[in-house]
């Protein structure tokens, strides 16, 4: 096959898949075994300096927070992140020094709260590299390539643009329909974290409401931590196992922790914590609010339940359970 | 729009207005964050109750009852018919599903190229934007592309995009199918705070749809970096009816977060 255009992205997280099948074989264990452990052993045990990390669900939606949190408490560093749609997670990073390079689909911004002061501050100022661009499905089909264990998958998105000359895709021409088109590469992530609605101690997890990317990015993750709402017992997956999203198999660890998407949605569950999210949008306009910022929040606590606490505990829950139900009206003190 | 308009409305809930009238019953659309979807919800509201509205990170077919902060939020799937993924949305986008893609831009050329992705050199950027999103995965695969520039100003209706993030006519007729693009798709209409626009079929450049009501094309000229061609025959753009402007304040955005107070 012609490569017609090649993509100046850095490749990341791309591996032969001959060769993700022997980590496969070796590392990826199909004995049922209990998971669970604590975010900080977790984080300690699988996530190295240098990693190539992603994070589940999308923007503000079902984020494994608590897993983020305990990342900038160990001072990870050097970690390259999938801005998959990575909005807030990624920004705590990037601003907290652990992340400095991505690859952006959406990234440097909070949607319709506005854009993101501590992430573009770090990429207009060289700190964070974005070593490539893609979009949203682009980045979505690499993990599809990827769970799949093939090296890319043909696509019609990206081409002729800046986006695509970007990337790390290549283009060539269809043998079928003889037509351009644009190959996009496997990713493998180093490892990856998503939380869940509620999984068994062994990692088989069900999600409540739209899915994003999880079913394809745990399956390709070389390393999978599952953050759940609740533990439940593995009886009630099996009476409905059709509800089964996430299959042991592809988990390293689970968990359990409750309200470990705040300040982010939980689809059913609880609201954005839009006073939260303002406060950091106002911090994190200088390095010295950022530092503020993990001071109160990461470094003077011991974990993420003792966040929560500092961040108005059972009462703010309830509001934030209240919002997603739609029983109290929308706050946006994030607005000018 | 003219600052001597009246006053019954402004500028954000007139382009929300706009775009809305731009949907028809029975189709579907993918919208993106921010007005795109007001314009989705307006029409669900009036005069397209079917409308089909879809969502990147997977909500298919919700009935909105408040205007969502994220496109991913749990009111993206509100009473909706699915709750699917990503890879399934943008699937059906990709296999001709999609009539309607509906977008924001922060600079857009002739030929309806958006830039979402940054201002000046892009490894190290005068202004770094958040890049793509779903925006280049829409206005590749939609049958119909609409985009939505608040503010038309030499500066955002540019000869050259800086980065070409999200693709219109790339460099003119036929360029969409020599890089492989679906055939047929490409930009629809360009709304912005003066006008409507739409593409002209044989050099695939920007023309003028519509003026908005006390516009002057002069005023259309001079906020544009490019020509835009004025045929002789244009309309006057439909101003939104008392009805319409109360379910856009007290149904839609009540906290005024993206159509202001």
């Amino acid at each position: 096959m012609e490569v017609l255009h090649e993509g100046l992205g850095e490749l990341v997280g791309w591996h032969d898949p001959d060769e993700n099948r022997e980590f496969v074989l070796h590392n990826k264990s199909r004995a049922l075994k209990d998971k669970t452990m604590t975010a900080s052993e977790a984080v300690a045990r699988f996530v190295k300096n240098g990693d190539f990390i992603a994070s589940g669900g999308f923007g503000h939606i079902r984020v494994s927070m608590n897993i983020i949190y305990e990342i900038i408490r160990q001072h990870k560093h050097n970690l390259t992140m999938a801005g998959k749609t990575a909005v807030h997670d990624l920004d705590l990073l990037v601003g907290n020094g652990c992340v400095d390079k991505v690859e952006v689909a959406y990234s440097f911004g909070h949607e319709v709260r506005g854009l993101s002061p501590a992430g573009r501050r770090m990429v207009e100022s060289g700190k964070c590299k974005v070593i490539g661009e893609t979009s949203n499905a682009g980045y979505q089909w690499r993990f599809l390539a990827g769970m799949m264990g093939l090296p890319f998958i043909p696509s019609r998105n990206l081409l002729g643009t800046d986006t695509g000359k970007y990337s790390s895709c290549k283009v060539v021409t269809d043998p079928f329909s003889g037509k351009p088109i644009n190959l996009i590469p496997a990713a493998y992530p180093d490892v990856a974290f998503i939380h869940v609605h509620r999984c068994d101690i062994y990692g088989n997890c069900q999600i409540d409401g739209i899915m994003v990317e999880d079913f394809e990015l745990a399956r390709c993750a070389r390393k999978l931590i599952i953050t759940t709402e609740e533990i439940i017992d593995n009886e009630i997956i099996r009476r409905e196992p059709w509800r089964t999203n996430i299959p042991f198999y592809v988990v390293d660890a689970v968990i359990e922790q409750p309200y470990g998407s705040h300040p982010c949605e939980m689809h059913g569950k609880y609201f954005f914590d839009e006073e939260h999210m303002a406060e950091w949008l106002s911090l994190s306009k200088t390095d010295e609010g950022v530092r503020q910022y993990s001071d109160k929040y990461i470094f003077g606590v011991k974990d993420f339940d003792e966040y929560l606490e500092a961040c108005g505990g059972l009462k703010k829950i309830a509001f934030l359970q209240k919002r997603e139900a739609m029983r109290v009206p929308l706050v946006t003190p994030w607005r000018k | 729009m003219a600052n001597n308009q009246t006053a019954r409305y402004n500028m954000r809930e007139f382009l929300a207005y706009t775009g809305s009238n731009l949907l028809e019953d029975g189709k579907s659309v993918f919208v993106g964050t921010g007005l795109p979807m007001i314009a989705g919800m307006l029409a669900q509201k009036t005069h397209a109750p079917n409308l089909l509205i879809i969502f990147e990170a997977g909500g298919v077919g919700p009935i909105l009852p408040e205007l969502p902060i994220s496109v991913g939020q749990a009111l993206t799937c509100y009473r909706g018919i699915a709750a699917t993924s990503m890879h399934d949305v943008m699937s059906s986008c990709q296999a001709g599903f999609i009539d309607y893609g509906f977008l924001g831009g922060a600079q857009v050329d002739k030929y309806g190229n958006i830039n979402t992705t940054c201002i000046g050199d892009h490894d190290l950027p005068k202004a770094r934007l958040p890049g793509s999103g779903g925006a280049n995965d829409i206005a590749s695969f939609a049958h119909k592309t609409i985009i939505i520039v608040g503010g038309q100003s030499k500066r955002t209706f540019v000869n050259k995009v800086d980065f070409l993030t999200t693709p219109g006519y790339l460099s003119g007729p036929g360029a969409r199918e020599k890089a492989g693009l679906p055939s047929k798709t490409g930009p629809y209409r360009v709304i912005t705070q003066l006008a409507v626009y739409g593409f002209d079929e044989k050099t695939s450049g920007m023309k003028l749809i519509s003026l908005h009501p006390g516009v002057t094309i002069e005023e259309v000229r001079d906020n544009s970096s490019f020509d835009i061609l004025i045929p002789n025959k244009y309309a006057v753009s439909l101003e939104p009816t008392d009805r319409d402007l109360e379910i856009l304040r007290k149904d839609i955005d009540p906290t005024g977060m993206l159509i202001g107070k």
